[in-house]
């Protein structure tokens, strides 16, 4: 669901490229046709594409983890069952993801070992840590709401399985922002304490949830090759005051106060936020983050724990298969 | 140690109001038994579908795209095979 400033792209291998083949291919996006999994495209475009979808397919699973934290200790059974159902979401999306990126002709187990080596990224947020319950809701309200402005436009993005992917994901992440929504808005109602907890997580989310949707437009070099390719259709910039101008009033809705003083709406209704700290979404993604070693360390646990399970479901396949062909030869 | 390839299996569901089964994405499963289930946890969560069939992606045979032009010709030159093709004197009424 989150693929921020990881879709970067690269140009130069263009030239390489049959000049007549690149140009039709452009033609076909500029018609705003889709490109299929078998059809020609420019290397530039495939490694493109395999590296956001890819990113974004890590970003699902290691998104698992902030919140799988919680579903032991969650308050209630119906906030239980419907945490349980989020994370198993996102899994899901996780899956979508690297079946589309898989289309391009990299391996999902190839994929999964890039991340699981370090040598690939994944959305800056997960590497902050869920302190209260209140990062919960915090997290489906602004989190999964960031997400849903960074998702939308990709419903058409001109690569077919990854906006078929994103229609399925889009449709499934409603719910996430309203459960979470409302767990703010319990917290909110709540006793004084509920109603700090619920404004302290959102201090604590606020920047790093400004900081998904990538660098400012300016210092984003890579924005024109995808947004010519059609891959991108809003500016990193665009997006994130889309999701200012439609956050603000809920956070008055809730009472909460988002932790910005200088904050404040201009003639045109947009509301004007301070400069964002570059310098800590620079060192989150690269790795220096409050959880980025832990992250890592729970994938690598799980993927590592899980490894007889995936050796033994083959061997069996395999011995199923044998006895099948002995059988049919005799 | 690099993680072993799972085979890929292509997933087609039949939603509920009886239309065909439609494709709807793929997975990886070891066989047949565990690609079903987990196409039932993947694109079933919702109640998208009364009916499943997974198919090992390797058995499907493609059209070639770029030759898509002489594949898809003669159905785009016969146009005598639509029915707005032929008159019908308004009289006659809807037929």
């Amino acid at each position: 669901m989150y693929t921020q400033a990881l879709n970067s792209s690269e140009g130069e291998d263009r030239n390489i490229e049959d000049a007549a083949r690149a140009a039709q291919f452009q033609a076909r996006i500029d018609a705003e046709e889709r490109i299929e999994p078998n059809d020609w495209m420019p290397a530039a475009y495939r490694k493109t594409l395999t590296r956001q979808i890819s990113q974004h397919a890590h970003s699902e699973i290691v998104g698992m983890l902030p919140e799988g934290n919680w579903i032991t200790r969650a308050p209630s059974l119906r906030r239980k069952a419907a945490l349980l159902a989020k994370v198993q979401d996102e899994c899901g999306h996780g899956l979508y993801l690297y079946a589309a990126a898989e289309t391009l002709g990299t391996s999902r187990e190839e994929l999964v070992d890039l991340m699981l080596a370090g040598k690939a990224k994944y959305s800056s947020i997960f590497n902050y840590p869920t302190l209260t319950w209140a990062d919960i809701g915090t997290i489906g309200w602004l989190v999964d709401g960031a997400a849903i402005m960074n998702q939308i436009p990709l419903c058409r993005c001109s690569y077919g399985p990854y906006a078929r992917a994103m229609i399925r994901v889009c449709k499934e992440e409603s719910f996430h922002q309203r459960q979470g929504f409302e767990i703010m808005l319990m917290l909110c109602r709540g006793t004084d304490e509920q109603k700090a907890m619920a404004q302290d997580a959102l201090n604590r989310w606020w920047w790093p949830v400004l900081m998904m949707f990538g660098p400012p437009d300016q210092a984003s070099q890579h924005s024109d090759t995808s947004t010519k390719w059609k891959i991108k259709r809003f500016s990193n910039d665009e997006l994130r005051q889309k999701f200012v101008d439609a956050t603000v009033p809920q956070a008055q809705f809730l009472g909460l106060t988002i932790p910005d003083p200088g904050m404040k709406q201009n003639a045109n209704g947009n509301w004007e936020y301070s400069a964002i700290d570059w310098e800590e979404f620079k060192q989150v993604l690269s790795g220096n983050g409050p959880c980025n070693r832990d992250r890592l360390a729970a994938r690598r646990k799980a993927h590592d724990d899980g490894a007889w399970v995936r050796e033994a479901a083959l061997a069996y396949a395999e011995k199923r298969r044998q006895r099948a062909a002995l059988q049919a030869a005799e | 140690m690099a993680t072993p390839n799972i085979p890929l299996w292509e997933v087609f569901i039949r939603s509920r109001n009886g239309l065909a089964h439609k494709h709807v994405g793929s997975l990886h499963a070891t066989d047949a038994t565990l690609a079903l289930q987990a196409a039932r946890d993947i694109y079933t969560r919702r109640g998208e579908g009364l009916s499943i069939w997974v198919v090992p992606s390797n058995a499907i045979t493609a059209s070639d795209p770029s030759e898509k032009g002489m594949m898809f010709e003669p159905a785009e030159s016969k146009i005598y095979r639509h029915p707005t093709f032929y008159d019908v004197p308004d009289e006659v009424g809807h037929m």
